[in-house]
């Protein structure tokens, strides 16, 4: 398979969150700004290329009545990595993600691609597609928070850039869920324009 | 007293899947019948009892004396992975119409945050066992309550016009937040 192709795809034409709609919950749930979807989209971004790298590194050892159950330790083991480490070194970021971090362990994405790509492909590609989708989904958790931030509160990273409040519905739950409704909406009209 | 407060907090007010975000998987995808939505209800809610009652004995008796709870996420995820199976096997001899109608979303019970997400909180909020259960329970029927009202508006849905490129997954999602609106006029309540 063509590799850039591989990597390319998990952004617009297969993105997780736009188009497969999986990994919702978190997408949902850490968007308040453009920062937390970043810091979260990349704390998956490595547990999914390290599960995808080591699923494909034993995917001939794993018996196939065990292999979700399997994969579903391995995956476990890298969110615990993830939660030991940013605890110790962003502690505030790991506050505001909250229980969400442990709940990677739980994101369809990850196991979905242990179970749709790296248990049958080569470490290589199983490496480029986990980095690929990892980065589509990060982009799409940073789209998401931004525009969230900046409708919500009126400023991005953090740098505020309108004065005021801000509709405060986009900071909370409903708006969450309103604004990827119409993100989708817009990826559907790019997609459906270079198809 | 105090199990009132948990419950109707669990139900309305941080209603597992429209204020806190857990589930959202199966909230989309298999809300589009009512029919359907009971059955995962009913999945759930067994799982999710019963996991959170097995992961807080676990908790409290093997991994704290121990001194292994970083060892939390990895031992709960495979409680609830079990139980699926269990439930699987289950629904499979006693009702298979059933276990075809939730299809793929059965085994996806396993992925679904909601179970791991009430077992951890459970935890975290440092309930006792009965507290558990009573917030486990509460939470399944807000996860419930969500899905099968959700899946009531999905069906009208289906019959009305919309754009092209806000067909399925984007209106649901609008209509959701909707959802997610009204469920707010409870913030007050507790």
């Amino acid at each position: 398979m063509n590799q850039w192709k591989n990597f390319s795809k998990g952004f617009f034409k297969d993105n997780p969150v736009f188009v497969l709609f999986l990994g919702l919950c978190p997408t949902l749930g850490v968007t308040t700004s453009a920062f937390n979807g970043l810091g979260m989209g990349l704390a998956t971004t490595f547990v999914l290329v390290m599960s995808n790298l080591v699923v494909s590194i034993i995917k001939s050892q794993i018996p196939d009545k065990v292999r979700i159950p399997s994969f579903i330790v391995i995956i476990a083991s890298f969110v615990t990595i993830v939660e030991l480490v940013m605890q110790a070194y962003l502690p505030s970021l790991f506050d505001q993600l909250g229980l969400f971090i442990p709940l990677i362990v739980v994101n369809c994405l990850v196991l979905g691609r242990s179970e749709a790509f790296a248990s049958k492909n080569n470490v290589g590609s199983a490496f480029i597609d986990g980095l690929g989708m990892g980065l589509g989904f990060s982009m799409a958790l940073t789209m998401l928070g931004a525009v969230r931030e900046i409708l919500g509160s009126g400023s991005i990273f953090g740098f505020k850039f309108i004065e005021g409040d801000g509709m405060l519905v986009f900071v909370l739950a409903p708006g969450a869920f309103i604004a990827l409704g119409y993100l989708i909406v817009l990826i559907n009209k790019i997609n459906q324009k270079t198809a | 007293m105090e199990y009132i407060i948990i419950i109707i907090s669990a139900i309305f007010v941080n209603n597992i899947v429209l204020a806190q975000f857990l589930g959202i998987c199966p909230f989309i995808g298999v809300s589009s019948k009512v029919e359907t939505s009971v059955g995962m209800t009913g999945a759930v809610t067994f799982v999710m009892v019963i996991a959170t009652i097995v992961t807080y004995l676990l908790q409290n008796y093997v991994l704290i004396p121990l001194g292994i709870s970083f060892m939390q996420t990895i031992t709960f995820i495979l409680v609830i992975a079990s139980l699926v199976q269990l439930v699987e096997i289950m629904l499979k001899k006693v009702s298979p119409s059933l276990y075809q109608a939730l299809g793929i979303f059965l085994p996806l019970i396993t992925t679904n945050c909601a179970v791991l997400g009430v077992a951890i909180l459970a935890v975290q909020k440092d309930y006792n066992l009965l507290e558990s259960v009573v917030f486990a329970i509460a939470n399944a029927i807000g996860f419930g309550l969500a899905l099968i009202t959700f899946a009531g508006l999905r069906e009208h849905l289906d019959m009305v016009n919309v754009p092209k490129a806000m067909k399925g997954v984007p209106i649901a999602f609008v209509v959701a937040g909707l959802l997610a609106l009204a469920f707010m006029g409870f913030a007050g309540l507790v």
